[in-house]
């Protein structure tokens, strides 16, 4: 854990005040960031300072700061969430820039994900997806006991890969169409591969196919640049189960 | 099943099954043309050509054939026209996940250039031997029927340099797109998974690299030979 | 001192929950449609309750700070969840379960509630399952378990080290079922910041879009908080950047009494302060300590070395490596309650020996588990977490052992409760790490998300029918009310003045100076003046912020540092009353380690006779010194002994 100090480093960043209000970029000078603190850390950094210039800080969503919440959505030089593989902007590290650079922060851009401020985005759509149908239908108590439902360790994992999804919405956000494909299909192959999920997988499908085409993502065009941004390395291959899924939904209609 | 083709796996599918299906017709135009190298006579590719022309099978998927490109055609434009409606704002500091040329990232182009040599394609050999007409496709009797010389037409065409050029470029874009197209086309219906993902993504190289060499061999082979 | 009512029902411990299910009151499903019940928080217990409630027909209106409820702090949780299904055939049992988790506590929980949420654990497991959590299985397609700390059997579920991930995603998806129902009126970016109570009575919310900044109304018969701990009141903990105090602290200031603060829990495996830019603090599972063996160089001049850089861990042979834990704890080794692992780290580092730069490390150690069952199984096991560490850290865990150091990670104390969940505001619920009941002075690994899950979906939907049962003729309540036009005023108001000190200096830094002070003299290790000191110095704090204090932006915008500034002026009166508990409570248990209360090995030693009780707060105005009320701890099942370890 060697801290090596960056004595200067240049952040342009996306500025806009409203949902409305009509953005620009902003370069901002940061100084003495250790190549140890986190991306978002060398952000307070600078919002400090902002602050005691008497400007407004940079608005950003965060939260847990531990990549799990998928709450943090920063385009930053050309990536969802930075230049490093199977990482959240928080768990980006200042060892990635070097003396002097130049740093790019962008919102997540797709029509779907309006910018509420800065690079705050509003991904309620996300939630108008799982709303659809991403759940399975009990309710509480009545249930068998967990045994009862033996599932092989090979389709538990799988289903686990597909559920490890956190929702951050960097696979819309890399996208060159902002195809919620990813996100979606992780969702329906968890429960595809479950033997609890499969009862209502033709109409969890489709139903969150449509819901997804109703809130103005792109389709998929299977560049695989989703599973590239993806913090948790979501396979594309759960986005051939969502197409087998919801064909085999839509055929027997 | 309006609500089908509307909705975005849809439109998908229809791009997928139609790429499939253009795929097989090329495989069978590939292995046609190849004669064109077989024999210098031109008798070989003579006798297909012709065979192509009058065969009624053959006749029967023309239409399909020209179906399928049209619709492989729009259903493009409409998907890329919504997708592009899907992010109104673009980055200021473009995508570096994927590299500039990555096929996937360029389907839509990749797929512009192959309609507009495809139309020069079209003008050059089918127009000529459907319609108009051409003084180099006079006649020729091979085993007692009459039928076009079409290697003569094809062969003076490749002996031009420009040409041969631009078929050897017409070649390495079907390739690039095909080399996207094949195994995404399987993804899109959902014949695939982690497993076959990874076989499916080395067969589309491979058949984009046989499309790419292959047709380009042909202009090449006429260039050098003659 | 008025007497607290426990409502704890009579009865052999292992029949209170069924007795007292089979008489309280159950509310005609005509009547749930006309009852309104706002939750606040949407994490294991928040979501779960709203989930449950509106499937029972209840009109439900939820709210979180996050932009989405799936992003609730409990989906940091890793290592897994507790429940007595003796899976494993290793004698687990419910009484197991019990015993275990008040022998955790330090004797400091109640029995009953504590029976109740062992009686209920191996249902959340068939629950969650039934709704495609993807739990580990084993190769013939049953559930994994696996072991934690504090306990000699293996009844831990799990899903990789995402466990909290997995729960909080079902419940979030038996929530977004009701939402689709229409059952659930959902608000994200909402944050509450008053509580409104009419007649005595827990009616509706003020709470602020955190989007326009508006400040709104919310009525209904009941309120439920599921909001959480207050560990960031340290500043640096393993919590979420936004967990906050505030909304128990309007209800401790509306008249609900606040037990047990000075109960934090100081969680011994995570990843070490680095300089003076960190935000936070990054837990890595305690699950590891199965397989992570703990140690510190024996010799002190090998620990200098380390500290300069001289050497690296591995070449220190293992005679010369100290195995502290093992040796301390022969009979639990690694696998000691979190409060004992901590104290334990801390005084090897305060003795010297600790192995980073800031000497405030020691290391977990997977050489050894790795030439025992190879690296594939231990990358199946804490892959995630080993990824994680190394991207932080860029150190490979694989390689070198990892540095962990002891943060604070949760609060056992919270908002009193009675048995019913219900405050001593009647029709004010609080649930999960919000409440103070389950878990006593330490709470054991794994058994947050238990309690969490306990009690939202097994628990409140049960309890609270017993309250709205009564409230079955009180129409919609009308937030037009004298009492919500003062409540959003009196909110309104107290924007506007944090917003309008235009002091010099932003929230944060408030709030890492109180941190300091709390970690100094609240922190492992406490005495009488240090606590004193400490609360004259939080008082001291108070006064800089609210003259000085810098909040920048807008009123009516998106404005973080607004948020932050409320957030930090309920810490700083917050802290205060940690520190005074701590005070107060003169012995040493569970998380709380007095200085004054030591064996001579300098274990922790509790003081049954004079303070087995629980220590519930009552508000009496900012700068007034709050009035305390004890409940007795009665422990008619289990008999008290010193814990131990050894």
């Amino acid at each position: 854990m060697a801290d090596i100090i960056l004595n200067k480093i240049y952040v342009k960043v996306w500025r806009q005040n409203s949902p409305k209000a009509k953005g620009r970029f902003e370069t901002y000078q940061v100084e003495n960031v250790s190549q140890g603190s986190s991306f978002l850390e060398m952000i307070d950094i600078l919002n400090d300072k902002l602050i005691l210039e008497g400007k407004d800080p940079i608005a950003f969503d965060h939260d847990c700061r531990e990549g799990i919440c998928g709450m943090c959505s920063m385009y930053i030089n050309g990536h969802a969430h930075g230049p490093d593989t199977e990482v959240t902007t928080c768990q980006l590290h200042m060892r990635k820039f070097h003396e002097g650079q130049t740093i790019v922060v962008e919102p997540w851009r797709a029509a779907a994900f309006p910018v509420i401020k800065d690079v705050m985005v509003d991904r309620s759509a996300f939630e108008k997806i799982q709303q659809a149908g991403g759940y399975v239908s009990v309710n509480t108590g009545g249930v068998p006991d967990g045994n009862v439902i033996l599932i092989g360790q090979d389709d538990a994992e799988e289903a686990m890969d597909a559920a490890a999804c956190i929702g951050c919405g960097a696979c819309v956000a890399t996208c060159k169409n902002s195809s919620a494909m990813l996100f979606v299909a992780a969702k329906v192959s968890q429960f595809a591969k479950l033997p609890q999920g499969k009862v209502e997988a033709k109409k969890r499908a489709k139903a969150m196919v449509a819901k997804m085409d109703e809130l103005g993502f792109g389709s998929c065009t299977n560049t695989g640049g989703c599973e590239l941004a993806c913090p948790k390395s979501i396979s594309i291959a759960h986005i051939a189960r969502l197409n087998r899924e919801y064909l085999s939904a839509k055929l027997s209609d | 099943m309006s609500s089908f083709m509307s909705a975005s796996i849809g439109r998908k599918f229809f791009m997928s099954i139609t790429g499939l299906f253009l795929i097989s017709f090329l495989i069978i135009h590939l292995t046609l043309n190849l004669f064109l190298t077989f024999d210098d006579s031109g008798t070989l590719f003579n006798l297909a050509a012709h065979f192509m022309a009058t065969n009624p099978f053959i006749r029967i998927m023309e239409p399909l054939l020209s179906l399928g490109f049209v619709i492989h055609i729009i259903w493009s434009g409409w998907i890329t026209l919504e997708n592009m409606r899907a992010r109104p704002q673009k980055y200021e500091y473009g995508d570096q996940q994927l590299s500039w040329w990555a096929p996937s990232k360029n389907m839509f182009i990749l797929g512009s250039m192959v309609l507009i040599f495809l139309v020069i394609h079209l003008t050059n050999f089918y127009l000529k031997m459907k319609f108009t007409g051409d003084p180099l496709l006079s006649s020729v009797n091979i085993d007692g029927t009459e039928m076009h010389n079409a290697y003569a037409l094809v062969s003076s065409l490749f002996m031009n340099k420009g040409y041969g050029l631009l078929y050897i470029a017409g070649g390495i874009l079907v390739g690039l797109h095909i080399s996207h197209g094949f195994w995404s086309a399987f993804q899109t219906i959902g014949f695939s998974n982690q497993v076959w993902l990874k076989r499916l993504k080395a067969v589309a190289v491979t058949v984009g690299i046989v499309f790419a060499v292959g047709f380009s061999y042909i202009p090449i082979y006429f260039m050098i030979k003659f | 001192m008025s007497t607290l009512n426990s409502k704890i029902p009579a009865g052999p411990i292992a029949e209170k929950w069924t007795n007292h299910k089979a008489k309280i009151k159950v509310v005609s499903p005509a009547n749930k449609r006309k009852l309104d019940v706002i939750v606040v928080g949407t994490g294991l217990a928040g979501a779960s309750a709203a989930a449950s409630l509106a499937e029972l027909g209840y009109n439900v209106t939820a709210f979180c700070y996050q932009d989405s409820p799936r992003r609730a702090h409990s989906i940091a949780a890793q290592g897994g969840i507790n429940a007595a299904k003796n899976y494993q055939n290793d004698n687990d049992s419910v009484y197991r379960l019990f015993y275990d988790t008040i022998k955790g506590g330090d004797y400091r929980a109640r029995e009953a509630n504590v029976h109740r949420l062992a009686e209920v654990s191996p249902n959340i497991i068939d629950q969650c399952v039934a709704q495609g959590v993807p739990f580990a299985r084993e190769y013939g397609g049953t559930l994994s378990n696996r072991s934690f700390g504090g306990v000699l059997v293996s009844r831990t579920f799990y899903a990789r080290g995402q466990t909290g991930q997995q729960l909080l995603l079902g419940a979030y998806s038996a929530l977004n079922r009701q939402i689709n129902a229409g059952t659930v009126k959902m608000h994200t970016r909402h944050e509450m910041l008053d509580l409104v109570v009419i007649d005595g009575k827990a009616r509706g919310i003020i709470a602020r879009d955190m989007v326009s900044g508006e400040v709104k109304r919310f009525g209904a018969h009941a309120v439920v908080l599921a909001t959480g701990g207050y560990a960031n009141v340290f500043f640096l903990s393993t919590n979420a950047m936004g967990c906050n105090a505030s909304a128990s602290w309007v209800a401790y200031k509306k008249g609900a009494y606040f037990a047990n603060p000075c109960y934090v829990q100081i969680h011994p495996t995570c990843i070490p302060v680095h300089g003076s830019q960190q935000s936070k603090l990054t837990l890595m599972s305690e699950s590891l300590r199965n397989d992570g063996r703990v140690w510190v160089p024996r010799k002190k001049e090998d620990a200098e070395k380390l500290r300069r850089g001289e050497i690296r861990p591995n070449d220190i042979a293992d005679v010369d490596r100290d195995f502290y834990l093992e040796r301390r704890y022969p009979s639990y080794g690694n696998l000691v309650p979190r409060d004992v692992a901590s104290r334990a780290a801390k005084e090897r580092c305060d003795a010297g020996f600790g192995v980073n730069k800031e000497g405030m490390a020691v290391f977990l150690d997977f050489k050894y588990a790795i030439e025992r069952l190879g690296q594939e199984t231990i990358a199946k096991r804490y892959g995630n977490l080993f990824q994680m560490y190394e991207k932080i850290t860029d150190v490979n865990p694989y390689k070198e052992p990892m540095q962990i150091y002891p943060a604070i990670h949760y609060a056992m104390g919270g908002t009193w409760v009675d048995y019913n969940l219900m405050t001593t505001i009647p029709g004010l619920y609080s649930l999960g790490e919000a409440n103070f009941s389950d878990h006593g002075a330490n709470r054991l690994g794994a058994s947050a998300l238990m309690q969490g899950l306990a009690d939202g979906y097994f628990v409140l939907p049960y309890t609270i029918g017993d309250y709205l049962g009564n409230e079955i003729m009180v129409p919609k309540i009308n937030t037009n009310l004298p009492e919500f036009e003062a409540a959003e005023k009196a909110v309104t108001e107290r924007l506007e003045k944090l917003f309008n000190i235009k002091g010099k200096t932003p929230a944060d830094h408030f709030h890492k100076k109180l941190g300091a002070i709390l970690w100094d003299y609240v922190g492992m290790s406490r005495n009488e003046a240090g606590l004193k000191k400490a609360i004259e110095e939080i008082k001291k704090l108070r006064k800089e912020f609210y003259a000085d204090l810098l909040v920048p932006g807008e009123l009516k915008n998106v404005n973080p540092e607004l948020e932050k500034a409320g957030r930090v002026a309920d810490f700083l009166e917050f802290g205060e009353l940690l520190a005074r508990d701590a005070l107060n409570r003169k012995e040493s248990c569970g998380g709380h380690f007095r200085e004054e209360s030591a064996t001579e090995e300098g274990e922790a030693k509790r003081d049954d006779e004079n303070f087995a009780y629980v220590a519930a707060w009552e508000f009496k105005g900012v700068d007034e010194e709050p009035a305390l009320h004890k409940e007795d701890l009665v422990f008619e099942t289990i008999q008290l002994t010193q814990r131990s370890y050894k």
